[in-house]
């Protein structure tokens, strides 16, 4: 059972990858810009969450949902109605026809809370509520597209319409929910101001800080037999269900997965913006984050941070300068990313930026370069990104050797997924 | 609920409630005939579906301004002009989108999802651009407009008729191609087996682009045809395509029967359900139908069983 | 927030006053052109003097925002707003600025996105320090926007009729609230169509579910009857059912406040059911459809339908007249002008009032100085800054024509008073 145990948890580049991003995010980041910036970028950093759920998800295990949308708005309103209420008690609201219930409640003729708002007047069910309320129905949706075997497009078109469903409910239900407004107007959190400068500083740092270990828990799970299998059986599914695993099990545990980090994005979202609408549920803002994980490098946890950050970024100075430009700049991209660089970012640097560091950062393991040379070597690196460094793998024991894996499906992240699985 | 109605009302209402179901149906499918065979023929989801269909209704608003300026005598019949610019207009940017962008992302249908979705950004900016970010009105010809008075009560729209009419009108034309034609006969062989067909002399990316091409073409008769009922603007297209996406899906990918049948579920129980409740809670109810039925039978209402 | 509940007949609501008040206007008017003219050629006050909050005002120039979207779905309803605001600022520059200073703008785009809209008002607020924001259009930009402009103490400009229930220290509603959009509209179709059954009609989203509610309040007190009522989700384009049930429950009047792209589909497929609105069986009245809208509908479409508002391109005074003309000959021949285009264009001249009449640039002085502000030169007439920030407005009725203008065919005789809380609507 331990024979693999010479895989490293991290190859010499990937810590000096993560040590990087660390003294990017809470040095260089936070010591370099002003606090409306930083905070800014907080609020990006909390979409990286979303781009790293959908590298695990889209990038290793092939499944592509247009609708993470649905569970970052999900974590995000559960962070939203602890802190309306607690915005919200009887002295703040007396002008109200109802003091004690949220304003938009009032406007709506709804004289009392309703009883599913009221366990969230605890912060501790509110925290639980943020990370097992999304996962609850990601397993539930998992279930039932996975079991069935759905998957590919038809599973990317079926979230993007729970993404629609939800946005309409939301706004259906202006009074249960806030409706296009969402719930706006959060001050504090246990009597503490999130709105102060100090607060966004600490926020940005919690944030930070929450990315890593969602970072650290994906890059154990990519270095588990877990990780192998997911990457096995988005390249060949039917092999890997051959061999006797149950390939829906790991769709839908990875979807879940994902789904968690978003909602846990969507709550700092929450925390560092001050409200939650659902325009982040719809269907715009879940293609758009999918962008992010694209740009970075669908198969790179890190690049996921920097694609989202980049992208993000761009945006804002875009817009600042040239609006108009904007969507011009943002189709574009989308095209760029699909067409000439597949694996984003993360290539690009595989290819161009790392051959050309010094020794001490490949250290020893030079084979690792040897695929770089190669001439397809964006997807190989790719896949070697994702399976660790190559020499680490036992070829006898590993699930899906690299070899294999480039002469049956050359290209290893694009394989055609019809819906309609025959068997 | 219906103590205080006649009879006769409910009848009336029920005939016009009905009507108006199949007004719905023949709208889905206009819409969702494009994309089917974009999807069924060449397994791309067409993101810019409802960019294609709102330059389709640009060339109508452009073509009603050139009739009303030139040709005022003939402004009557020039919205079949402009159905037939809107086709071919559309059908060149669809082959020019293939030939640059589609054919290089042969089998990755998750990305040309994301392609065609920075195609439709851009697509919408150039609207924004060209036409001013404001709706644009597009004039009708006057026997387009108004009602056909059947009785008293039962009015029935004479642009709804004109809408099924149509619809009628391409679905066959499409059969026609796709069942009754030498080009239909390859495409066909080219979606059940695409090396076979490569292999006994069809030129599979000229049939893929052509498919696209009509794919769009028919997008573009359809925006064509929604200036009648629907909005012009640059992000007017974005109100159509999660409708579009679920009957195409819903109706299975490859089957043309399959979409057919799908629009006309979904847009029974829509204007049914429209008639008792809300029509958000309808919308809701709807998709979340839709949704469950797609779980118990992913591949759709209809779907060719194909060799993988 | 610091919301209070104004009791309606203060001592500003008394006709007395406001006759006397408005005589004074009318001899502070040319006294105030005077005064303008001559701070220009005299001295301008020393900029440490008329800023000492450290906003962007220079000797020579103050710097102002504008946030609206120019892209995404909303750009189609703000661009008017965006121009008005500039045509405004133009004008105001041309004629020697504010204070002697010229106002220079940022203008942000808030891309539809209401996040968007908060994080570039905290731009604006934070990092360019604007002396004011003109800006946002949906209720939902503005709840976004509002906790940062109360934060960070800036003064926004808000030009949108809309639902009420709002009163912040920090904005100035150029538009109506719900109760003098609905209120004056629902009582002259009463009173001249003998109008006794609605049906009430929307999009699915705060501000018609909440002008509904207060709609049937109204009709209800007058012992007339509501037949029915439906909401539609923002974007919908099929009204077949819901004109079936229309004309199923034979209402006297449909009270609609559809709104964006549903719009154009709603009045395309009512037509083409064979309801003519010029008819008046049932009468159509809305308070969503201005001139800007009926350009997406097409005026062949909507013509005869009523709709009540604070303002129309048709009005015929002087002030209208040669606002119209600015704005076509700044913007083009064949624009229209909306009600909200005309309240936005109140924002900077109110913002100058404000500023002239605190002899400062501070949020604090201006918001002091706000209430009683008034103008004469407004393109809709005479307003005036209510204590509650809102603009006391007539409501005027108009009638769709087929060229896509309405005739005012009502306009109420008194100014309205803003009541943003409504005793007795909620």
């Amino acid at each position: 059972m331990r024979q693999r145990s010479n895989i490293r948890f991290m190859s010499r580049q990937e810590v000096f990858g993560y040590v990087m991003l660390a003294v990017i995010l809470l040095a260089i980041i936070p010591l370099s810009l002003d606090v409306f910036r930083l905070n800014l970028i907080g609020k990006y950093l909390t979409y990286a969450f979303v781009a790293l759920g959908l590298v695990l998800c889209w990038g290793y295990g092939g499944i592509l949902s247009l609708g993470q949308g649905v569970f970052f708005g999900l974590g995000g309103y559960c962070m939203a109605m602890f802190l309306k209420l607690e915005a919200s008690d009887p002295e703040s609201t007396k002008i109200q026809s109802t003091p004690g219930i949220p304003d938009f409640m009032d406007w709506n003729q709804i004289t009392e809370l309703p009883w599913w708002w009221e366990p969230f007047r605890q912060l501790p069910f509110a925290l639980s509520a943020i990370v097992l309320l999304p996962t609850l129905f990601a397993f539930i949706i998992g279930v039932a597209m996975f079991k069935r075997r759905v998957g590919g497009v038809y599973f990317a078109i079926i979230t993007q319409s729970i993404a629609a469903i939800m946005t309409i409910l939301i706004i259906g239900q202006q009074g249960y929910t806030g409706g296009v407004n969402g719930i706006t107007d959060l001050r504090t959190l246990l009597g503490w101001d999130i709105r102060s400068d100090s607060a966004k500083v600490i926020l940005y740092y919690v944030c930070s800080a929450a990315l890593f270990i969602c970072l650290l828990l994906s890059q154990f799970i990519r270095y588990k037999k877990l990780g192998r299998i997911l990457v096995a059986m988005r390249d060949r599914e039917d092999r890997v269900r051959f061999s006797g695993y149950d390939v829906a099990n790991f769709k839908i545990f990875v979807f879940c997965l994902s789904a968690m980090f978003s909602a846990i994005g969507g709550a700092m979202f929450t925390l560092q913006v001050g409200f939650m609408s659902p325009s982040f549920v719809g269907i715009v803002p879940s293609i758009e984050m999918v962008i992010y994980c694209a740009v970075g490098g669908r198969l790179s946890l890190l690049g996921a941070v920097y694609g989202t950050l980049l992208v993000n970024w761009a945006k804002t100075i875009f817009s600042e300068t040239f609006p108009e430009l904007w969507l011009f700049a943002m189709g574009a991209l989308f095209i760029a990313v699909v067409m000439a660089f597949p694996n984003g970012l993360a290539s690009l640097f595989k290819r161009y930026i790392e051959p050309k560091l010094p020794a001490w950062y490949s250290g020893k393991t030079m084979v690792s370069k040897a695929p770089i040379i190669e001439k397809d070597s964006s997807m190989e690196t790719a896949h070697a990104n994702a399976l660790g460094s190559e020499e680490n793998i036992g070829p006898s024991k590993s699930l899906a050797k690299p070899e294999t894996a480039v002469t049956v499906a050359p290209r290893t992240d694009e394989k055609l997924e019809g819906g309609v699985y025959v068997d | 609920m219906f103590e205080e109605y006649s009879m006769a009302e409910l009848t009336d209402i029920l005939f016009m409630q009905g009507f108006a179901g199949l007004i719905l149906f023949s709208v889905l499918v206009l819409m969702a005939l494009g994309l089917a065979i974009i999807f069924g023929q060449m397994g791309v989801i067409n993101m810019a579906h409802g960019e294609f269909m709102i330059l389709g209704a640009y060339t109508t608003y452009l073509t009603s301004h050139i009739f009303e300026t030139y040709l005022p005598a003939l402004f009557d019949g020039y919205f079949f002009v402009a159905m037939a610019l809107a086709f071919l207009v559309c059908f060149a940017l669809g082959v020019l989108v293939e030939w640059g962008m589609i054919r290089f992302l042969f089998k990755r249908p998750l990305d040309t999802l994301l392609a065609t979705w920075g195609l439709s950004l851009i697509l919408q900016q150039s609207y924004r651009t060209v036409f001013g970010a404001r709706e644009v009105g597009v004039t009708l010809p006057e026997w387009m407009m108004g009602s056909y008075a059947m009785t008293e009560t039962i009015e029935v729209p004479i642009n709804g008729i004109f809408v099924m009419v149509l619809t009628l009108f391409i679905a066959s034309g499409v059969y026609f191609l796709m069942f009754r034609s030498l080009w239909g006969k390859q495409v066909r062989a080219v979606v059940q087996n695409r090396p076979m067909a490569g292999a006994v002399g069809i030129d599979t990316g000229k049939v893929d682009r052509y498919t696209f091409g009509i794919g769009c073409g028919i997008a573009g008769i359809a925006g064509s045809a929604f200036t009648m009922i629907g909005s012009t603007g640059p992000t007017s297209g974005q109100l159509y395509i999660v409708d579009t996406f679920l009957v195409v899906v819903f109706g299975g990918a490859q089957s043309l029967i399959g979409t057919i049948a799908s629009a006309f579920t979904i847009s029974q129980s829509q204007s049914t359900l429209e008639f008792f409740l809300s029509g958000s809670m309808a919308k809701v109810i709807t998709l979340l139908i839709v949704v469950g039925i797609l779980m118990l039978r992913p591949q759709g209402l209809f779907a060719l069983k194909i060799r993988q | 927030m610091c919301i209070f509940n104004y009791e309606s007949g203060s001592r500003d609501n008394s006709p007395v006053l406001k006759r006397r008040s408005f005589i004074k206007t009318l001899i502070a008017f040319p006294l105030g052109l005077i005064l303008a003219s001559s701070s220009l050629s005299w001295a301008t006050s020393p900029t440490s003097e008329v800023n000492t909050t450290g906003l962007a005002v220079t000797d020579d120039t103050v710097t102002v925002g504008i946030l609206h979207s120019v892209t995404g779905t909303m750009a189609i309803s703000e661009t008017g707003s965006v121009q008005a605001e500039k045509l405004a600022i133009d004008q105001i520059n041309a004629m020697g600025g504010v204070l002697g200073r010229k106002i220079e703008y940022i203008q942000e785009d808030g891309a539809s996105d209401w996040p968007t809209f908060a994080e570039k008002s905290k731009k604006l607020l934070v990092n360019d320090k604007v002396a004011s924001v003109f800006g946002c259009w949906t209720s939902a930009s503005r709840k976004a926007v509002l906790p940062v402009f109360e934060q960070y103490n800036g003064m926004l400009y808000y030009p949108t009729f809309y639902e009420g229930l709002e009163q912040s220290p920090n904005v100035i509603y150029t538009g109506q609230e719900a109760t003098q959009q609905i209120i004056a509209g629902i009582d002259w179709v009463v009173k001249e169509k003998g109008a006794k059954t609605f049906f009430l009609l929307g999009s699915d989203y705060i501000w018609p579910r909440t002008s509904n509610k207060i709609a049937r309040k109204h009709i209800e007190k007058l012992g007339l009857k509501v037949v029915g009522e439906a909401y539609y989700p923002l974007g919908h384009t099929q009204f077949n059912s819901v004109i079936n049930k229309i004309k199923l429950k034979k209402p006297d009047v449909i009270y609609a406040i559809v709104v964006g792209g549903s719009n154009v589909a709603f009045y395309k497929q009512l037509k083409a059911a064979g309801i003519d609105l010029t008819n008046e069986k049932p009468l159509l009245l809305t308070i969503s459809v201005t001139e800007d809208e009926i350009l997406g509908i097409g005026g062949e479409n909507i013509e005869g339908a009523y709709a009540a508002m604070k303002y129309f391109q048709s009005l015929d005074n002087p002030n209208n007249t040669a606002f119209v003309q600015a704005f076509k000959d700044k913007w083009g021949q064949d624009i229209v002008i909306g009600d909200v285009t005309q309240a936005a264009y109140l924002g900077p001249w109110l913002w100058k009032a404000a500023v002239e009449k605190a002899g400062s640039f501070d949020i604090d002085k201006i918001r002091a100085a706000s209430p009683g502000i008034e103008l004469t030169t407004a393109p809709e007439g005479y307003v005036r800054i209510h204590e509650n920030h809102h603009l006391w407005s007539k409501t005027r009725v108009g009638l769709a024509q087929n060229d896509g203008q309405y005739k005012v065919v009502y306009e109420s005789e008194e100014l309205i008073e803003p009541n943003p809380f409504p005793v007795g609507y909620q």
